[in-house]
């Protein structure tokens, strides 16, 4: 097991890196660097170079055009579309937009890969060096480098288990736009990288440029780990390839840095080399060293020319582009007053931002946001469902916390209406109505009921004004005499008279 | 009917125009030619059937009134062109029976202008060559043989079966491609007129690849006149090549007969190889001769960097033809030699499909892309090919509209006789064209006289970018000095 470095004993050399972030060995403490190349999977209709569907799910071979199938004389042409997403998802990601980048061909032969090379950029990437701010539990927020953003083309899917001695192909996913996002070096540890990547998921879904779905394979993550003592020089690194969990990216970490700090402790090497995960096992192991890596031959392609990019382009896309979570989550805590907590949580995925600022919308929105993080979330998690197939909607939700708002029920009541809500639909207001919800507010119905509280229970009369608390026994009880639906403004004041307080 | 085939496609044009000749006799002669014409081995694949049937509705369309610019006219097409549900294999073995389901974007643009298809013609394995040795389906004999001599005369390559089908008037022009000197050393071996327009002027789209960057369509033809007619139909823009031009198309047959009164004609120094026979040093100063006296000025100018192009060319064109061959894997198309797994199985069908020369070349491309080597071959070659392309430009700056060059340093030379201890020999076929392919320009060979044993030479013209009218004004001054060159039928 992988312990936390207790506080406070950190190497005096290691400066900057938290302490609590270091891992123990036998011999000292280790600091983890990763850094991860991940592949999002451009939302486009229509693939990077050719006219054929990039729908999910067809039958085998069913969205492959001659380009795709790399037929003899056929030629990629650029889908424009492709392009304005990975600049959107560049200035996204606050990078430099190259404004002439390559495509080149990286070479070697692979049954899923028809014309024998990957279009990909290598040299001149589209897009340059950028930034994400990651925040963590803690409160903490880590800022992680982009080195690059580029443009690549996916390769189809080999099938080895429908015959014996066969592997079958399928093409559909050729030539899908992938667009490669590649962090520098810079997390400290598998909290940090697992953050990374939810926030890089966010920023990309914010922009509609990637739907972000690890499970159908629209990101994936290859993560490069090694380990150094605190203030020494990187380490060898190993790259973990195609992990497309977050929580598994935690997991392969975590076993890895393990690994090799055994290793280098044992008087070993780390080799350089690729590894994959056995989510299984929990481990990571040896695909592929570095002296068999294929040399890819890249060379510019002469089908293609260079991709230049306008400023004017450039410029209507940074002007069209929606808020993101970190300017979102500013204004939230700005303009509505919520916490950096409240207001980050609302803000990890659109759907759920959106759907607070329709529930607070005229509301109080302190009130709306613990209602969509508390009520609605949990439920939501429970249930295993989104805040886009909640079944109650933004506006059911901000009629809840109308009635609330002017004490027609109480925030208990509430909470039971919203399961109602949740469970059969409809108008809160006419539930509250149909079915009698409505708090009592009427004193003179209450006082009835406080009055005979009194009368029947001088002992806990006694105990009330030796100690106010107990007063919480009668609130209790007029709660239950009254179905839940008296006001505790009005019991409180009622009882307080009553009892003398 | 046999002189039906004489004819030189403008003839044919304007007599099927007149309605005195109908498609199909014309195109029935040509058949007939073909057939009695197998020994050349310029076709791999007859189509007949689809000729006749393409003639009928040719004839059909001048009887009503809606004739094309190419209508009825009966054309052969190299192997490397795609060509919808007919056979195309680049003349390798490793695409037996490939048979597209698509048409080039050059060859439907024929069609669309109502030209009749008589079939594939024999090429160098994927273009790759210079005398049609490579092909698959065996080598080509010119229609050319040396006075008084039997032996069997390579027709240059790679298009060396269109120019031999022109040549031996088994069709009334052909398609053809040029990467190096596909088209105009063999126009110039076989006495015939070829054009290689400026890069991007014709879609590559469909057309077998073999060096993209380099890799261009044009015609063969009988006269420069022809070769106008043919080649404003295969040229234009088209939204699926990147590297094509959108550039309209100008009225190329318009520029035949216009006057070179004050063109200004480069004469390139560093052509002037040593060792070169005279005879082609004599066609040269004719030409230059024939060009004064029509009104051009002739003037000397230096190319500093041409001796370093055909290295550079034979760097560049193996490294993009290693990467465009990658997809000949026996997977989904073509040939496919069982093996042990995967690897085995590539091992083994790229071994047996891809014929020697290929292979060669395969290699060296894979060779000069590799990590350690990519700076010293491929980006070198490519730095070089600026500084060709830039001594080009600095010429046509200074006002010179064109050069002339000689089009090969050789007449034609016997099957078997060149490139089998050395590849090198075969290169230098292509040491005065490959410059033009390195700097993106057009250029033109035309016949211009023929070497002691009575084979034909031919002339090169080298233009501006997108000028081809230009070259087709100076080649028919060539033209109608020198005459034309009608190899007599041995066969």
């Amino acid at each position: 097991m992988l312990v936390p470095r207790a506080a406070g004993t950190g190497m005096a050399m290691n400066v900057q890196q938290k302490p609590s972030k270091l891992i123990k060995g036998a011999t000292g403490d280790w600091e983890v660097v990763i850094g991860m190349e991940v592949h999002a999977q451009v939302s486009s209709r229509s693939k990077l170079f050719s006219g054929a569907s990039t729908e999910f799910g067809g039958a085998p071979n069913s969205h492959v055009s001659l380009v795709d199938a790399a037929m003899p004389g056929m030629l990629p042409v650029i889908n424009e579309e492709c392009v304005r997403q990975a600049v959107r998802t560049g200035l996204g990601l606050k990078a430099r937009i190259n404004r002439r980048s390559v495509f080149d061909r990286k070479n070697y032969f692979y049954p899923d890969l028809p014309q024998g090379y990957q279009i990909s950029q290598y040299k001149q990437p589209v897009v340059g060096e950028g930034e994400v701010v990651v925040d963590l539990d803690s409160g903490e927020a880590v800022t992680v480098g982009i080195e690059r953003l580029h443009l690549e083309q996916d390769a189809g899917k080999s099938v080895h288990d429908r015959h014996a001695t066969s592997s079958a192909v399928d093409l559909n996913r050729s030539g899908v736009a992938l667009m490669e996002i590649v962090s520098k070096p810079d997390l400290r540890s598998s909290e940090e990288a697992m953050a990374f990547l939810t926030k890089l998921r966010s920023i990309l879904r914010y922009l509609g440029t990637c739907d972000g779905d690890m499970e159908k394979g629209s990101l994936r993550a290859d993560v490069n780990v090694s380990v150094r003592r605190p203030g020494e020089a990187f380490g060898t690194r190993c790259e973990i390839k195609n992990m497309n969990s977050i929580r598994f990216i935690g997991q392969a970490i975590e076993h890895e840095a393990r690994r090799q700090i055994e290793i280098i402790e044992d008087g070993g090497v780390i080799d350089q080399e690729t590894r994959l995960f056995d989510p299984g096992r929990g481990e990571t192991r040896s695909m592929r060293s570095k002296e068999e890596a294929h040399d890819y031959r890249y060379f510019p392609d002469p089908d293609l020319l260079p991709l230049e990019l306008s400023e004017e382009m450039v410029g209507s896309l940074q002007a069209a582009l929606p808020e993101l979570p970190d300017e979102k989550k500013a204004r939230f805590m700005r303009e509505l007053g919520l916490s950096a907590y409240d207001a980050g949580h609302l803000v990890a995925e659109r759907e759920t931002a959106d759907y607070f600022e329709a529930v607070a919308n005229g509301r109080d929105a302190k009130l709306a946001a613990n209602w969509v993080i508390n009520e609605l979330s949990g439920r939501l998690n429970k249930e295993g469902q989104t805040v886009a197939s909640s079944p109650v909607s933004a506006a059911q939700l901000g009629g809840i916390l109308d009635l609330i708002g002017d004490k027609t029920i109480s925030g208990k009541i509430a909470k039971d209406l919203f399961e109602i809500v949740w469970t059969e639909g409809g108008d809160p207001r006419e539930v509250v109505k149909a079915r009698g919800m409505a708090q009592v507010t009427d004193l003179s119905a209450i006082g009835g009921i406080v009055d005979d509280l009194i009368a029947k229970n001088p002992d806990k009369v006694e105990q009330a004004k030796a100690n106010p608390k107990a007063m919480m026994w009668f609130v209790g009880q007029v709660m239950k005499a009254s179905g839940g639906k008296a006001s505790p403004q009005a019991v409180n004041d009622i009882l307080k008279t009553k009892l003398g307080l | 009917m046999t002189e039906l085939t004489t004819l030189t496609l403008a003839e044919a044009r304007d007599r099927l125009r007149k309605k005195d000749l109908s498609s199909a006799e014309l195109t029935a002669a040509h058949l007939a030619a073909m057939e009695k014409a197998r020994a050349l081995n310029a076709f791999v694949l007859e189509t007949p059937e689809q000729a006749a049937a393409m003639a009928k509705a040719s004839d059909a369309r001048i009887a009503r009134g809606d004739a094309g610019p190419l209508e009825g006219i009966p054309l052969a097409i190299k192997d490397l062109f795609c060509t919808k549900g007919v056979r195309t294999t680049a003349c390798s073995h490793i695409l037996d029976n490939f048979v597209p389901t698509y048409e080039s974007t050059v060859t439907s643009q024929l069609w669309r202008d109502g030209a009749v298809m008589l079939g594939k013609t024999n090429n160098d394995e994927f273009a790759m060559g210079s005398s049609n040795e490579t092909s698959y389906f065996g080598p080509v004999q010119s229609p050319w043989r040396r006075e008084g001599s039997n032996t069997p005369l390579v027709p240059g390559g790679s298009s060396g079966g269109s120019a031999a089908a022109v040549a031996a008037q088994l069709c009334l022009g052909a398609t053809a491609t040029d990467t190096g000197g596909s088209i105009r050393q063999p126009a110039a071996f076989t006495g015939t007129v070829g054009i290689k327009p400026t890069y991007g002027r014709c879609s590559r789209w469909g057309i077998v690849a073999f060096a993209s960057s380099l890799d261009q369509a044009g015609p063969m033809a009988k006269t420069v006149r022809d070769a106008a007619i043919m080649l404003r139909s295969m040229a234009g823009p088209d939204a699926k090549d990147t590297t094509c031009v959108d550039l309209p198309v100008p009225d190329y047959e318009a520029a035949v007969g216009r006057s070179v009164k004050g063109l200004r004609i480069g004469i390139p120094n560093e052509y002037r190889l040593e060792g070169m026979p005279a005879e082609i040093e004599k066609i040269w100063q004719q030409g230059c001769a024939w060009l004064k006296s029509a009104g051009a000025e002739l003037v000397d100018v230096s190319l500093p960097h041409t001796k370093y192009a055909l290295p550079a060319y034979y760097i560049v064109a193996p490294a993009e033809a290693s990467s465009n061959l990658a997809r000949y894997d026996g997977v989904r198309y073509g040939l496919r030699v069982p093996g042990k797994d995967i690897t085995d199985m590539y091992e083994q069908t790229r071994a047996e499909g891809f014929g020697g020369e290929v292979r060669r070349r395969v290699m060296i491309g894979t060779y000069v892309l590799s990590a350690g080597y990519y700076d010293a071959y491929y980006l070198r070659a490519q730095k070089v090919r600026t500084l060709i392309k830039r001594d080009f430009e600095q010429c046509f700056a200074q006002g010179v509209h064109a050069m002339l060059t000689p089009a090969t340093p050789s007449a034609s030379f016997g099957i078997g006789e060149k490139g089998g201890a050395d590849p090198v020999e075969m290169y230098l076929n292509d040491v005065f064209t490959v410059t033009v392919n390195m700097a993106g320009l057009p250029g033109i060979a035309v016949p211009a006289g023929a070497d002691a044993q009575g084979l034909p030479l031919g002339l090169q013209l080298i233009g501006r970018p997108f000028d081809e009218e230009t070259l087709f004004a100076l080649g028919e001054v060539i033209e109608q000095a020198a005459g034309r060159f009608v190899a007599q039928p041995w066969w």
